[in-house]
């Protein structure tokens, strides 16, 4: 049984990768013939690229994780196909960089997958996993190490190369929460006091709730990174939430959420000049609502089948390779395209929630919630944001923007949550009771 | 800790419907808004970018050009005759826009409205352009702007059986290249200079300005006379040097203090104001006002370039208890406006047996390979009066060229019929205006001249000023 499943998993996941393989190279084709009416001379070769990348990863698999979920990095292949095939449209120079750093995406893919055979290893790491994500994020604090790119200070200088190390941090607190989370589960969930109605957990157990906000807030305030600041906030407060079943950090959380927000909007100008934006980007088109209207434009010039590739003019929009670049498939694969990038991430999203569900241990649990949430709400931030649904936080959106260090995050992520997925499989094939049934009776 | 990641799971997908909504909205709801907004330069820089196709003027000049350059719009829109076809090609420029022939025929410059032919243009659109073809020939343009000299005002020549415009200049012009240039500032700063002119250079005179047509009106009123009120027409009025005007303690005089009177070639042939002020009454303001409107009046002409002006007859309501303005109006005084396309046409409809043809400054419209896609069809915009009136109008107006006011129109080997006026303005400033037509070797042209401003207020001003700018211009149109 266990090896009929392991056999139809891979080879779901090998069909799938020549799909995705093959949706790229025929967009690399037609972004080619649009721009020059000619193919491209290195279609074969770069086709062979992409397979081999993809085949990389499915070997890896297919060795370390046998049993891992089929479906996840077709799809994150899919993802970093489309986007190198706009990145290479839009600036073909950023291209071999982004090929470059798909490279390195998929070795560290494959050196996690050999690296940690066991989800639940990390656990016993996960201190050394807080000290690690706290100094990744203030990492662009220092002086010397730290660089201001577009107001924000996420980056840091490696030599000729830049780097943005809250990508990476991202990763390592959402190990730490699975963790300590699974440690502290208990406490977190008695009550001991009352005020009212409403029952209350000691104090003191309070503290990493205002401590992860307070770690927001100075991310916020420091680096203006107000995208990651949301994000590791929902995560924390989400991880919370699912460990403790307490609806009162949900609450607390929200309160929390709105005074800092609160608090941000009537201190901080450039905070407030977002929500303006959000509010009325065509109040100032041609100014500070610049890059937000010409997203809208591209959007709307874009229609229902878009432009069709390299027929568009997306280069009008300021940042359109890394935080606006589902701007350009918006305007020149229209709603298809975009529909069908949304339906990609939800499915991994899906997929992710099913492995969290079905993992065995509390901890992969939380951890597999964890990272699909931060993908997730990743995703919801910066898409929510390029079209107008939300304030626009500057954020990248995985696998799809131009990016290093959001490639080789989001690789690891991946490589991890497939990891976690191929554990329950091979236990099923032991007699055990339902794990989730079990779980269920406990979490009420 | 299932329940909780399901219902995590259930406000994800909460949050990536509302993403499903909203992009719905941007990309079908709103999307005809967002594309078209004026502010999404999207069609302009591609526009922009690609390759354009040139005008070309009748005899084969190229007016305007893109040439390759190497900057980031990658084509440079050039105008190699400046502004001497200034206020026909319009300018196609990145901050404000296009004008002109370059708005008119915006898609036919662009290839977007060309036809698809074969496989390569459904790939790869931008190779294809069109190339518009005038019927303005450089050397007659060259000739207006030479006789018009640095007087403000307009010369406009059209073949009356087509429609097809010849010639259309007007003083001051502008010089387009630098509105089309790539870098803003440069446009910025040309566009203010032109626009605080006084002279107002970018304003079309021929087409988008309206003056008091003055006595070239009385075309009209003849016109009104002889098909509506034969009996008024058949009238003959008594010599005098002023008319009283009804109701009011003013007089009309004749310019200069002369008296005339007489039947109607008599009155048109020596303008006579006093005569066809009366003559205003006599008909009423219905068939007046009937009579410009079937001209053109209060209509915007249908010519082939953006926004032209309508002329302007006041409604018959306007003249209620006004016989007095009736009566200024009938010598196109008063709130009587026309632009000089308008006059123009008035001069057409009478040689072309009273139709009135629709201007046209297309001749034709080539493709990149220099076949033929779209060409010009004379098509009638208006029928003004019937034909027999229309040969009496133009034996009027011969007899104003032959022994009146219009002498100085006269060219040799032709027949050559007129109208003179003098539009009195502010102060002691007249516009001087002819309106004509000529036939001669197998062709016909027709012209409207106006020279702004004149220091000498007389019925003379129009024949001595006017006339002469005219009778070249038909004498090189006619090539006698």
């Amino acid at each position: 049984m266990a090896v009929a499943a392991r056999a139809s998993r891979r080879t779901t996941e090998l069909g799938l990768i020549v799909l995705a393989a093959l949706v790229t190279a025929g967009g690399y084709a037609l972004a080619s013939l649009g721009k020059t009416a000619s193919l491209p001379a290195n279609l074969v070769p770069f086709l062979l690229v992409i397979l081999g990348l993809l085949a990389a990863g499915h070997v890896a698999t297919r060795r370390l994780a046998p049993n891992a979920d089929g479906v996840l990095l077709p799809m994150a292949g899919l993802l970093n196909g489309i986007g190198y095939v706009f990145i290479a449209r839009l600036d073909p120079d950023l291209a071999a960089l982004q090929a470059m750093w798909t490279a390195v995406g998929v070795g560290a893919f494959v050196a996690t997958l050999a690296v940690v055979r066991r989800a639940r290893d990390l656990e016993q790491y996960r201190y050394t996993f807080a000290l690690l994500g706290v100094l990744l994020l203030l990492l662009p604090l220092v002086p010397v190490l730290g660089r201001n790119i577009n107001g924000s200070r996420i980056w840091i200088r490696f030599g000729p190369a830049t780097f943005q190390p809250g990508e990476l941090a991202k990763l390592s607190l959402a190990i730490f929460f699975a963790g300590y989370l699974v440690e502290k589960r208990e406490l977190l969930q008695t009550f001991t006091r009352r005020i009212g109605p409403i029952n209350l957990p000691d104090p003191k157990f309070l503290g990493p709730v205002l401590a992860a906000w307070g770690f927001s807030l100075v991310v916020m305030i420091f680096e203006r990174d107000l995208g990651s600041s949301l994000l590791f906030f929902a995560l924390f407060v989400t991880m919370l939430w699912v460990a403790t079943a307490r609806g009162i950090y949900l609450v607390l959380g929200l309160v929390l959420f709105s005074a800092g927000a609160f608090v941000a909007m009537s201190a901080f100008s450039h905070v407030r000049t977002r929500v303006d934006i959000w509010f009325d980007p065509f109040a100032d088109a041609g100014g500070r609502g610049f890059q937000l209207v010409q997203a809208l434009f591209a959007f709307g010039s874009g229609g229902v089948a878009g432009t069709g590739l390299s027929l568009g003019s997306p280069t009008k929009i300021p940042a359109v390779e890394t935080d606006f670049i589902f701007a350009a498939i918006g305007e020149e694969l229209g709603l298809l395209g975009t529909t069908a990038i949304v339906t990609a991430f939800l499915l991994m999203v899906g997929v992710g929630l099913r492995i969290a569900v079905q993992a065995r241990s509390d901890f992969d649990k939380l951890l597999a919630t964890g990272l699909t949430v931060s993908l997730a709400v990743q995703t919801f931030i910066i898409l929510g944001g390029v079209t107008r649904l939300v304030p626009l936080t500057g954020i990248t959106l995985p696998f799809v923007s131009y990016g290093g260090s959001s490639l080789l995050a989001n690789y690891i992520l991946l490589a991890l949550l497939l990891r976690i997925s191929g554990e329950p499989l091979e236990r099923r094939a032991a007699p055990r009771a339902d794990n989730d049934q079990l779980d269920e009776t406990v979490g009420r | 800790m299932n329940r909780q990641i399901r219902r995590v799971g259930v406000v994800l997908m909460a949050l990536f419907a509302g993403l499903f909504l909203q992009l719905n909205y941007l990309q079908v709801i709103r999307a005809d808004d967002l594309a078209n907004d004026p502010r999404n330069t999207r069609v302009a820089v591609r526009d922009f970018s690609r390759p354009r196709g040139q005008i070309v003027a009748a005899d084969g000049t190229v007016v305007a050009k893109s040439v390759p350059v190497d900057d980031a719009f990658e084509m440079q829109r050039q105008y190699p005759e400046g502004e001497l076809f200034g206020h026909i090609t319009g300018f196609f420029s990145f901050t404000y826009g296009a004008t002109g022939i370059e708005r008119t025929y915006g898609d036919e410059l662009a290839g977007r409205d060309l036809g698809i032919r074969n496989l390569k243009d459904v790939l790869v659109e931008r190779t294809v352009t069109g190339d518009v073809v005038l019927n303005v020939d450089k050397g007659l343009q060259q000739l207006a702007r030479d006789r018009l000299g640095n007087k403000k005002g307009a010369v406009v020549a059209l073949d009356p059986s087509t429609g097809a415009i010849l010639a259309l200049w007007s003083f001051p012009s502008f010089d387009p290249s630098p509105l089309a240039a790539h870098d803003q500032k440069v446009v910025r700063a040309a566009y203010e200079q032109l626009t605080s002119e006084p002279s107002k250079p970018l304003l079309a005179r021929t087409y988008r300005e309206t003056y008091a047509p003055g006595s070239t009106f009385k075309v009209i009123t003849s016109a009104a006379a002889l098909e509506r009120d034969p009996e008024v027409a058949a009238r003959v009025y008594p010599p005098t040097k002023e008319l009283q005007l009804p109701r009011t303690k003013s007089k009309l005089p004749n310019f200069g203090g002369a008296t005339c009177g007489g039947a109607l070639p008599d009155l048109l042939r020596v303008s006579c104001n006093t005569g066809f002020g009366q003559m205003g009454i006599d008909l009423g303001a219905d068939a007046l006002f009937s009579e410009a409107v079937d001209f053109g009046f209060n209509a915007r002409p249908p010519i082939d370039l953006p926004a032209a002006a309508a002329s302007r007859f006041p409604e018959p309501d306007e003249f209620k208890q006004d016989e007095a303005g009736l009566a200024k109006s009938a010598i196109g005084q008063e709130n009587v406006r026309a632009t000089p396309l308008q006059m123009a046409l008035v001069a057409a409809a009478v040689a072309n047996g009273g139709t009135v043809m629709r201007p046209h400054l297309m001749r034709e419209v080539r493709d990149s390979e220099g076949v033929v896609v779209r060409s010009f069809q004379p098509e009638t915009w208006k029928q003004a009066v019937p034909p027999d009136v229309a040969g009496q109008l133009r034996d009027l107006m011969i007899n104003v060229v032959t022994s009146g006011t219009g002498r100085a129109a006269q060219v040799p080997n032709a027949v050559v019929g007129g109208k003179t006026g003098t539009a009195q303005t502010v102060g002691d400033n007249a516009h001087a205006w002819f309106i004509g037509f000529g036939e001669g070797n197998g062709k016909k042209v027709a012209v409207a001249v106006i020279v702004e401003s004149q220091p000498e207020v007389s019925e003379a001003t129009g024949g001595r000023i006017a006339a002469p700018i005219a009778q070249a211009v038909m004498r090189a149109a006619l090539g006698l």
